[in-house]
């Protein structure tokens, strides 16, 4: 259980976490979200006592982290910074960790299989790839065997099987009842292994919820595209309370508030020919998009190219 | 595999002989970090290389040399400063070494690591510098005994060459090993002050070298009472035997305690950043 209390973290002039409250319930996976510089890393930090926030407090099972007699066995942990010296071996990396809690050697190899790394746990860590790092970070993480676990963007920089493979981690240690926290700039990621979300942007909450409260969310505000050649008269027909049709080409309507059987029906009723009736479901990733668009931090484009992805989505 | 490894365990939310952080667990985590870096071994072997070599080196030189000093360098000679000679070499490679200690978690981000695993910090600071220094004493304090009774072996040949026993001699060779023990603590307390290798190296050459040069170029009035004080020159008194005449210099063993003191103000200012500043 980790209890973030209206923290707020400032670095000189840029505020990077604003005021921020939520709770990370013991035993399920929750989803930490948000577009990259939403300060979900500083929040992370702030969690495992390495930055003092300016103001606020954080709880984890219900003590402030430094005054855990053993940080290791409560909470593990794997920052997206890497967080190991280059010039030490994956085995000798972790025997060091391990020594600091009395952690005995058996348990350093235990972690070392079961992150996959067992050939290469005498190579020094400089060499290895952002994968193999990742996998080190996790075998960091879980050395303790501890019951809640922190994870900064876990997925970054792994190959599609090693993608698979921490999800099928996660989804492990979430059956076996631990807490985990995991954060993520990609919904699509997230909704696969989380039940809970916390959705931050600019250092401010966004949504605390569950995962199918925002597919409810999205869905509900799916349209249908629409093209007919008489395009206005159909959209006389269409009009009504609750319902919003937007055009942008003279005989395609996107129609909100309709789905598209009773669109068929109003349309055959009204002898409107129609060419095209498609449901467009918004995904995830534009749910989340529309969630964080307004606290997106470093914008790529303007904000009509966002609404196109959506669009696409 | 690895998936199977994981789902087939039982969580062991209490399982027994879970330990916990202790000062003597961080001790061992240290100890574990020091040797376990290539950096770290091979400093130490210079160090040791150093701290025998550079003496044996001289006391050759100066005994082919020796028809071709004058009278007044053969009378002044003293074969216990040419024994513990290796410490101006060997100094270099400790000072580096003590900021890389902590400069190198800085910069790699294992600090994070570190602190995570011991979120009261100063064991972590603590513990480094016991290891550190524990071992640099260690092999300092050998070297240097290795490094007195080689030169009062080669310099037998003219007949200048000392006993332990005699005055200063047991003082100055002990005195050596810890006068490099104190600079490696500093020096560490300098790289978690700095907390960037460069910084760190570029501050401790400065402070011990710079500073000494600097003051040479003032009036000779001036330098001679601010000179003794300085850090180094303060340290180097208990390494010594017999000085330059006419030179200024504080007493052996008060000489080493400002030494002390200089570490102690690098330590502390470490401590107070490890303890204050985000990690």
């Amino acid at each position: 259980m980790i209890e973030v209390s209206h923290i707020t973290k400032r670095y000189g002039e840029k505020l990077a976490v604003d005021d921020l409250t939520f709770t990370v319930k013991p035993g399920i996976v929750t989803g930490f979200l948000g577009p990259n510089g939403a300060g979900k890393s500083t929040t992370m930090r702030v969690i495992l006592g390495l930055d003092a926030p300016t103001s606020g407090t954080v709880r984890v099972n219900g003590k402030a982290y430094r005054d855990l007699p053993a940080p290791l066995h409560e909470i593990g942990a794997m920052l997206e910074a890497r967080a190991i010296h280059t010039g030490r071996s994956a085995f000798n990396h972790l025997l060091a960790m391990a020594m600091t809690h009395g952690i005995p050697r058996s348990r350093v190899d235990e972690v070392i299989e079961i992150v996959g790394l067992t050939e290469v746990a005498r190579k020094r860590v400089g060499g290895f790839s952002l994968g193999m790092g990742q996998r080190l970070g996790i075998a960091s993480a879980l050395l303790g065997d501890p019951e809640v676990l922190i994870l900064d963007e876990p997925a970054n920089g792994l190959d599609p099987e090693g993608i698979l493979w921490i999800r099928n981690l996660l989804t492990g240690l979430a059956a076996q009842g631990r807490t985990v926290f995991l954060s993520s700039h990609l919904m699509s990621e997230i909704a696969l292994t989380a039940e809970h979300l916390v959705v931050v942007g600019r250092g401010r909450l966004i949504a605390d919820t569950t995962v199918s409260e925002i597919v409810a969310q999205a869905s509900e505000n799916s349209a249908v595209r629409v093209r007919a050649p008489e395009a206005t008269r159909l959209r006389d027909v269409l009009a009504g309370d609750g319902v919003t049709i937007v055009s942008d080409e003279p005989t395609v309507l996107e129609v909100h508030g309709l789905d598209s059987e009773r669109i068929g029906v109003l349309a055959a009723g009204a002898g409107c020919v129609l060419y095209e009736l498609t449901p467009q479901t918004a995904s995830l990733e534009a749910a989340f998009m529309r969630l964080t668009g307004e606290a997106v931090e470093y914008h790529a484009g303007t904000v009509p190219e966002i609404r196109e992805l959506e669009r696409a989505a | 595999m690895s998936t199977n490894a994981v789902t087939a365990r039982p969580p062991r939310a209490a399982s027994p002989g879970r330990g916990r952080v202790t000062q003597v667990n961080v001790i061992r985590s240290e100890w574990v970090k020091l040797w376990t870096l290539r950096s770290t071994r091979w400093s130490l072997l210079a160090a040791v290389i150093a701290m025998t070599g550079l003496g044996i080196l001289v006391a050759f030189v100066q005994m082919n040399r020796w028809s071709q000093m004058g009278p007044g360098d053969r009378l002044n000679y003293d074969s216990i400063n040419t024994g513990v000679g290796g410490y101006h070499l060997a100094q270099l490679a400790i000072g580096v070494l003590g900021v890389l200690v902590i400069s190198g978690e800085y910069s790699t981000g294992m600090i994070r690591s570190s602190l995570m695993a011991v979120p009261h910090r100063l064991p972590v600071l603590w513990a480094k510098i016991g290891v550190f220094s524990a071992v640099t004493f260690v092999l300092m304090l050998i070297s240097s005994f290795v490094s007195f009774f080689a030169v009062q072996a080669i310099v037998t040949q003219h007949h200048v060459q000392h006993s332990i026993g005699d005055p200063n001699a047991l003082r100055v060779v002990i005195g050596t090993a810890l006068f490099l023990t104190v600079l490696g603590i500093m020096s560490v307390g300098i790289g978690g002050l700095i907390r960037s290798t460069a910084g760190g190296i570029s501050l401790f050459v400065f402070l011990l070298f710079v500073l000494p040069g600097i003051t040479d170029i003032l009036p000779a009035s001036v330098a001679d009472s601010i000179s003794p004080y300085l850090p180094l020159n303060a340290g180097f008194t208990v390494a010594t035997s017999t000085f330059d005449p006419g030179s200024h210099h504080l007493s052996p063993w008060g000489g080493f305690a400002l030494f002390c003191g200089y570490a102690a103000l690098a330590v502390v200012a470490a401590a107070i950043g490890l303890l204050r500043r985000d990690a």
